[in-house]
């Protein structure tokens, strides 16, 4: 019984107000942890890597006749259509891994894996966004070595460009990573990545600037280049390319940070178990 | 419903107060309250759907308390979650390591979602190993461990920011007899030395010991609370299996008896 007495007589303290010391070890301890999966887990780097590099090596190599690229900016010299879907296709290696991570955060709720992450005392949004990040730093990472193998494509961009893709990456992987957040929290036919594929991927890879500029889309179809410039994606994808050669694309920063805001907002509450997806399917077994 | 007499100046560990859930229509939890004590080992007894993982979901914010209240030692777990849950320690019922990194990665791990700086998390890695018996081990990969070290792991991990509840689900599954009772024992010690509320849920009747507290959980409501004498006594049966098949109506016990 006398533990009884002690523990009453304890102040309940509290205990849950963090420094921000304490809310950047959280961060680093989710950043880390996702670390430390990505090198014990080199098949999922070495798969997220062949599907840009299939791009690369066989479609770019076919289209390359057929596509002629004029000299647009940031570009100064005719280029060879594979240095022009060279930044498209390191943003769909961000789109696929956003996706792809956070339907594992939505759909994977009741893992143990979200559970231990989801029990942690510190507010969920800081721990979504923390996961959220972690999981951008793993796509730039792979976004890293799809340049390196890039390079001996003859995909040279100027030395700079490389520091300078960085906060370019940062930010696309976010808006990405929160965009698939809130499309799995929100659409409940999206359970699987072969719904994801066909409905988000596919469509926004295609209707954008990744694979053709879009003065050429303009001349095909108007509608479908409105389309295009009104596709979050796009903008990603100039960001990195005009980045990508030490340049800003003004207009694609305001429209993918203003689109990381919202997504990432909207995430958070959608995000809100007491309306998952878990609640709708009938709940768990036990 | 007769609740066991305690000290009502003395802040529960636990208490959950008139919590109903529901996915769509089917009803999970019925009006279900029930305390835990400080310093009490409280078996959650219940077959297999009713409503134990729900329960455990609610209470560590998983799902959003829609009808009902939850306070861990007088904190709102809706209103305060942050104060609620940093009390709170939780052993899973799926497994919730990461087996490809060591022991040692998976507590820091931890320790960083409590927001414990390494040095400090070092010491508390140290003590809670040192607790569970698996000193020696802190460098192996996890995906070495028996399913009975993983647990022990789990439970070293659950206790490591120093929480004064804890919550069990289902923690001796897939283990052999003698890994069921170490883990029965060393949570039972944790109770008595440390002073720590435990909620054990199970479905396994012969768990619940003499001297602890039982919850009763069926088909989403509870149909008794108190110590196991009590509940024993009250229900007329001559030991907690016969009180449990009276309280049930009976028709489950062979499937207790069988998910042995």
């Amino acid at each position: 019984m006398t533990a009884i007495v002690q523990i009453t007589d304890q102040k309940v303290t509290d205990r849950h107000r963090f420094s921000l010391a304490q809310y950047f070890i959280c961060l680093k301890g989710i950043v880390w942890r996702e670390a430390l999966r990505f090198i014990h887990q080199r098949e999922r780097f070495i798969s997220a890597l062949v599907r840009p590099l299939v791009w690369l090596f066989i479609f770019a190599a076919g289209f390359r006749q057929v596509l002629g690229v004029s000299i647009i900016p940031p570009y100064e010299t005719y280029v060879l259509y594979e240095v022009y879907i060279a930044p498209g296709l390191i943003a769909m290696i961000q789109l696929f891994n956003g996706m792809q991570s956070s339907l594992t955060m939505v759909y994977d709720r009741e893992t143990g894996g979200m559970r231990t992450l989801l029990v942690s005392p510190f507010p969920r949004w800081w721990l979504l966004t923390s996961k959220l990040l972690a999981g951008t730093l793993v796509s730039v990472l792979q976004a890293y070595a799809f340049l390196l193998i890039a390079w001996f494509w003859e995909i040279e961009p100027p030395h700079l460009g490389y520091l300078a893709l960085l906060p370019a990456l940062l930010l696309s992987g976010f808006m990405l990573g929160a965009l698939g957040m809130l499309i799995s929290s929100l659409i409940k036919q999206l359970e699987n990545f072969a719904g994801v594929m066909n409905f988000v991927i596919f469509p926004m890879f295609f209707a954008s600037s990744a694979l053709y500029p879009l003065w050429r889309v303009k001349e095909s179809s108007p509608l479908l280049y409105y389309i295009c410039e009104l596709n979050p994606f796009t903008h990603a994808t100039e960001l990195i390319r005009f980045a990508l050669y030490e340049q800003v694309a003004w207009v694609s920063l305001a429209v993918v940070v203003g689109c990381t805001v919202v997504f990432l907002f909207g995430a958070i509450l959608a995000y809100d178990p007491g309306r998952g997806f878990l609640a709708r399917r009938g709940g768990p077994a036990g | 419903m007769v609740m066991k007499p305690f000290d009502p100046n003395q802040t529960p560990a636990l208490e959950v107060d008139r919590v109903s859930h529901r996915y769509g229509a089917r009803v999970a939890l019925n009006d279900v309250s029930l305390t835990v004590r400080p310093s009490s080992f409280t078996v959650l007894l219940g077959l297999n759907g009713a409503g134990k993982s729900t329960l455990f979901s609610l209470i560590t914010r998983l799902y959003a308390i829609r009808s009902g209240q939850i306070r861990i030692f007088g904190h709102d777990v809706a209103s305060e979650p942050g104060a609620a849950l940093s009390n709170l320690g939780v052993v899973f019922q799926s497994r919730a390591l990461d087996i490809d990194i060591s022991v040692r990665q998976n507590l820091m791990y931890h320790a960083a979602l409590h927001g414990i700086a390494s040095k400090r998390a070092n010491e508390l890695i140290a003590e809670v190993l040192d607790r569970v018996s698996m000193a020696d081990r802190s460098t192996d990969r996890v995906g070495n461990l028996s399913i009975g070290q993983m647990r022990r792991i789990e439970i070293a991990r659950a206790l490591l920011h120093r929480p004064r509840l804890l919550l069990l689900d289902e923690p001796t599954v897939g283990l052999d007899i003698k890994a069921r009772a170490d883990i029965l024992d060393h949570v039972r010690r944790l109770s008595i030395d440390d002073g720590i509320g435990v909620l054990w849920a199970t479905h396994l009747i012969d768990e619940a010991g003499a001297g602890d507290d039982v919850v009763v959980l069926h088909k989403g409501s509870v149909l008794a609370h108190g110590p196991v004498g009590d509940v024993v006594g009250r229900s007329g049966g001559a030991d907690l299996r016969e009180a449990f098949n009276r309280l049930t109506g009976g028709a489950d016990l062979g499937e207790l008896e069988t998910a042995r």
